[in-house]
């Protein structure tokens, strides 16, 4: 250790950043890093270095380290395993000990694991795969603002996934149109209603015409059906001052829900979280801009690591994907996904691109949104991929059926509910699935439309995030 | 109108054998079955009458079935639901909750508006049934009242 205090620029390996021998403590929060070196710099010199960028190192020696207990501080990669079937790539497990973090903060946490490192040159690119939360830090974080349970009891729905859709045309409606849209789509038979993430406060429409108008039609089809409604207040705005604003009036005009963009950040989300606990409503996340940095394979940050984060900042509900759907999205990375989200503790699952077991100490679930190009010709589909606690959210599917909004949410609800019924019957409805809603169909108009006029409609396209993993033949 | 509360309130009405499937499927799964009625089926009103205890030891399907006939026998002008409860850690919540009998005529729910400042309105929903005192909603004679098993408050 003697050249470690030599002057100059030594490998990040000989700086005690990559330790083969390293245990991880039950304490340390654990990361898993798709690492493709550059030419000629050793995968297990590149872990060090993403070790190394992601903690305490800079560039060169630096005497003032000895003014610390520097071991303690630094991260450590453990190992280093080549991706199968993939030159070039590495996965890279990197342990940090908890002091490295601020007590329940994600914009700390992610400012030191994905700050710096992912310019680093000597990497061609790097994907943060996977994080293991230890429970100690886990415990720090409020999490969901009510979580699934609450969620249900609240809304009084139970055994079958929630119904939703968006509103459309995302842009250009006024709020005495919009508000007919969500109007229709509830009493006609969904749960919920939703703003787009790009409805704010725009010239064609301003916030709170939108809130009056939407919560006129969530208080009249609620009291034409007799059960709870809701619809997904967008409250994103330039400012925090101006987001808590409009989440106010929404609580104020008795909304039981309101909405939020990933794009606002993750402190605003966190705060937001807060304010949804402290005021009783239920908050939902669009994650809006994530395929920026969680579509392609080899750079950026997984979105099962956003979820994650925003189970641990706080919100009630995220798109997490449909599978079948026009978005991003294979199935095995989604189950992953949901998992992350729903499930109080799991075990590694590589087949699901789970790196680390995780456990939730409790903290309650956060609920996944389906959302994006699917139809309820899709139900069996849909109900075995995605559970029992998703949202469905049909937009395209509602408002384009060609009875109208009402009928297009009529045809979703006697959908799912026809599905859910056969499953608990003991029937194989995914096999049997297109047989059970023809069934359905005989006896309701509005699903028989739908599905005369989608049910061929698929999305069949290669997913560019796969998992790894390939099942070994039995 | 037909509130459409329950997991399968869009489907026609379940017959007993759809009933009792239901009820297999959640046992099945290790979540005891209750029975609640109600003559005020207002989206808030969560407590419903209890038809007894939740009935944590009945295995059978059957048997879950008939504590349901039972009691629509005694209110046949009620809602009735049954409910699955899933006890396990991380749940401790309602599996499953559907109806399983309507009244014959569902007068529905009218919606309030009270005007405030700045075109704010604050809603309110009142339940029609709500209007007659309770026990003789829906038309129905007051029934005979305080079963043995401390069941038929209304």
């Amino acid at each position: 250790m003697a050249d470690r205090w030599s002057a100059g620029v030594i490998p990040y390996a000989e700086m005690g950043y990559w330790q083969p021998d390293y245990e991880p403590k039950d304490t340390d929060l654990l990361c898993a890093f798709r690492v493709t070196p550059q030419d000629g710099v050793p995968p297990e010199e590149a872990g060090a270095a993403v070790a190394g960028e992601s903690s305490t190192a800079t560039w060169t020696v630096v005497w003032t380290d000895r003014l610390t207990t520097f071991e303690h501080y630094q991260a450590k990669c453990y190992r280093v395993e080549p991706v199968p079937g993939v030159e070039g790539q590495w996965i890279a497990y990197i342990a940090y000990d908890l002091d490295l973090f601020e007590e329940g903060s994600i914009a700390n946490l992610t400012s030191s694991i994905i700050g710096n490192v992912f310019g680093f040159k000597p990497l061609k690119a790097l994907r943060l795969e996977d994080m293991r939360i230890p429970a100690h830090y886990v415990k720090t974080f409020q999490g969901p603002a009510h979580g699934i349970v609450t969620e249900r009891e609240y809304l009084n729905k139970f055994g079958r996934p929630l119904l939703g859709a968006t509103t459309k045309p995302k842009l250009g409606l006024s709020s005495r149109n919009y508000g007919r849209v969500v109007y229709e789509a509830l009493r006609g038979g969904l749960d919920f209603t939703k703003d787009d993430e790009n409805i704010n406060s725009q010239p064609f429409m301003r916030w709170r015409d939108r809130f009056i108008a939407c919560m006129e039609a969530v208080n009249k089809a609620q009291a034409e059906t007799g059960e709870v409604k809701g619809h997904y207040l967008n409250v994103t705005a330039a400012d925090m001052e101006d987001i808590y604003e409009r989440a106010e009036f929404a609580k104020d005009l008795g909304s039981v829900i309101v909405m939020v963009d990933l794009t606002v950040g993750y402190t605003a989300i966190q705060s937001l979280a807060k304010w949804a606990r402290r005021n009783g409503v239920i908050l939902h996340l669009h994650r809006a801009g994530h395929a920026t940095y969680t579509r392609q394979k080899n750079h950026g940050v997984s979105f099962r690591v956003i979820s994650k984060w925003m189970r641990l900042a706080g919100v009630d509900h995220i798109h997490a994907g449909t599978v079948v759907g026009k978005l991003e999205g294979d199935p095995a990375s989604v189950h992953g996904f949901y998992d992350v989200l729903r499930k109080g503790r799991y075990d590694a699952d590589p087949s699901k691109g789970l790196f680390f077991e995780q456990d939730w100490v409790s903290m309650p679930a956060t609920m996944p949104v389906a959302s994006g190009g699917i139809h309820a010709g899709q139900m069996h589909q849909l109900l075995h991929h995605l559970g029992e606690d998703t949202v469905l959210q049909f937009g395209g599917g509602t408002i384009g059926h060609p009875m109208g909004i009402a009928s297009g949410a009529e045809a979703n609800r006697v959908a799912v509910e026809s599905m859910i019924k056969a499953r608990n019957e003991g029937k194989d409805y995914l096999a049997e699935g297109p047989e059970i809603l023809r069934e359905a169909a005989k006896r309701n108009k509005p699903l028989d439309m739908a599905l005369s006029t989608w049910g061929d409609i698929t999305f069949d396209y290669a997913s560019t995030d796969t998992v790894d993993a390939t099942p070994t033949p039995a | 109108m037909r509130i459409t509360q329950g997991t399968f309130s869009f489907l026609p009405d379940l017959t007993d054998d759809e009933i009792t499937a239901q009820i297999a499927y959640a046992l099945e799964h290790g979540w005891p079955c209750s029975v609640e009625f109600t003559d005020d089926p207002h989206p808030r009103n969560t407590y419903w009458e209890m038809w007894g205890l939740p009935l944590f030891d009945l295995a059978d399907p059957a048997a879950v079935m008939d504590e349901v006939r039972a009691c629509r026998d005694e209110h046949p002008e009620h809602y009735v639901r049954v409910n699955a409860y899933d006890a396990s850690l991380g749940r401790q919540t309602v599996a499953l909750s559907f109806l399983v009998q309507r009244p014959s005529e569902e007068p529905g729910f009218r919606l309030d508006r009270q005007e405030g400042v700045d075109r704010r309105i604050n809603y309110s929903i009142h339940s029609y049934a709500t209007e007659r005192p309770a026990g003789s909603r829906y038309g129905a004679p007051a029934g005979p009242s305080a079963r043995s098993n401390g069941n038929g408050r209304h």
